[in-house]
């Protein structure tokens, strides 16, 4: 038998993969990565994009994910799957709502949603639409 | 005495109340399990952020994170008080406050000055009168929050943090034992501190870090942060129901004793009616 690797692929809200594969697949931040059986240990960010898991049957995964983290240690790679597209304008922007709410503790919420918001969700429905391009020619082959 | 018709209304309306008592204990049971549930969904993530974090610890970075770093002097701390949005769970709520309350006047006592951001509706509420430094706040999630909608909260305190405006971070919670007991709890989140260590990694290692060791730990124990604070939301609100549910079957118990006494008000009162009407007829045809 192949060498395996134990993959996990979480994100906050729930478990979604959890199994032995013969290599994965992600598109980190540098460019995209396969990590097989005793990669050295590495711990990078991942774009929106998919991870692809190719099962030691071989069968292949496939995930999506709006970016995240990827930890590999030897025989054990993990995903840390992000459930929203993180970016440092759209953290400061649910920053100062927060901050506003204490201020403003009786104020009623008015639902503003700003052009950061609007560009977070483009991205992140880009990359689906990619992730679904893709499976969709690997089925017609 | 009171007459028989009073009584009766009153027996009445302690009826309806009990009809209410008793559904909202069933919803909140059939909301417990929902909310056990997404509990143990939403471990797998921090179970392996632990584990990702317990190997950091142990990894040789070069760059050394300040968020794993214990600071000289602790001036200032920071509460993340997690509570529920709505009343009527017992003193779920109240003893939570109450032992933050003992731990911020232990702090203050030391001469350090304390920080809060409050998590739901009732903790808000509570310490908007206490004269505490407010500084951020979040209600209304609802039953089933959503990871995301806590990021600002949490922001704020990792920025005060990263400023030195605190020095450590504290989140209280409710932590869920079973559904009779829940535990409130306070918890470090900063600094981060690992615990055991374990021999397969203690040989001397370190990660590839893309792109490069600040940008991804910074991430990562953001992360970190955020899905310890989850894990205490999602919990809370298990406890929430699981207390809810307690306090409305115990109000329905003691509106049944409270019928059960009036009843024999009633029934007592009936009788001595029957009573005297009956001695008033017998006196009136003695005296004819």
């Amino acid at each position: 038998m192949a060498m395996t690797i134990h993959v996990d692929i979480v994100s906050a809200e729930q478990e979604i993969f959890s199994g032995l594969a013969a290599a994965v697949f992600a598109s980190a931040v540098e460019g995209e990565v396969g990590i097989y059986p005793r990669h050295t240990p590495m711990l990078t960010k991942l774009k929106p994009g998919e991870v692809r898991v190719l099962k030691d049957n071989g069968e292949e995964e496939q995930f999506y994910v709006s970016s995240g983290m990827l930890e590999v240690q030897p025989h054990v790679v993990t995903v840390l799957a992000d459930t929203a597209l993180r970016a440092a304008d759209v953290d400061e922007a649910a920053a100062l709502q927060a901050k506003q709410d204490a201020e403003k503790a009786l104020h009623d919420k008015t639902d503003k949603r700003d052009f950061a918001e609007a560009q977070r969700e483009l991205v992140e429905a880009l990359a689906q639409l990619r992730a679904i391009e893709r499976a969709r020619k690997g089925k017609g082959r | 005495m009171a007459s028989g018709k009073e009584i009766r209304t009153q027996i009445g309306s302690i009826k309806n109340t009990q009809k209410i008592t008793s559904a909202m204990e069933m919803v909140a049971a059939s909301k417990m399990r929902k909310a056990q549930d997404r509990m143990a969904a939403t471990r797998p993530y921090s179970d392996k952020i632990y584990n990702v974090i317990q190997h950091l610890a142990f990894a040789h970075p070069e760059y050394k994170h300040p968020y794993l770093q214990d600071r000289e002097e602790t001036k200032r701390v920071g509460y993340i008080i997690v509570s529920s949005d709505r009343g009527l769970c017992g003193g779920l709520n109240n003893n939570l406050f109450k032992t933050v309350l003992r731990d911020i006047r232990a702090k203050s006592d030391k001469g350090m000055e304390v920080d809060v951001c409050t998590i739901g509706q009732k903790a808000s509420s509570f310490f908007r009168r206490l004269p505490v430094n407010l500084v951020s706040q979040t209600a209304q999630l609802g039953d089933a929050p959503r990871a995301h909608d806590l990021i600002g909260t949490v922001k704020v305190m990792l920025d005060a943090y990263n400023e030195g405006r605190i020095d450590s971070l504290y989140l209280v919670f409710n932590e869920f034992v079973n559904t009779m007991t829940q535990e409130d709890k306070i918890l470090r989140l900063l600094p981060a501190k690992p615990e055991k260590p374990s021999e397969e990694l203690s040989h001397h290692w370190d990660y590839i870090y893309e792109p490069d060791a600040k940008d991804v730990l910074d991430d990562l124990l953001v992360r970190y942060i955020e899905s310890q604070v989850y894990q205490g939301v999602v919990e809370n609100i298990a406890c929430e129901q699981a207390s809810r549910m307690i306090a409305m079957k115990n109000a329905t118990d003691n509106a049944g004793d409270l019928i059960d006494d009036l009843q024999l008000v009633y029934n007592k009162a009936r009788q001595a009616a029957i009573t005297q009407e009956i001695s008033e007829i017998v006196a009136g045809a003695a005296a004819v």
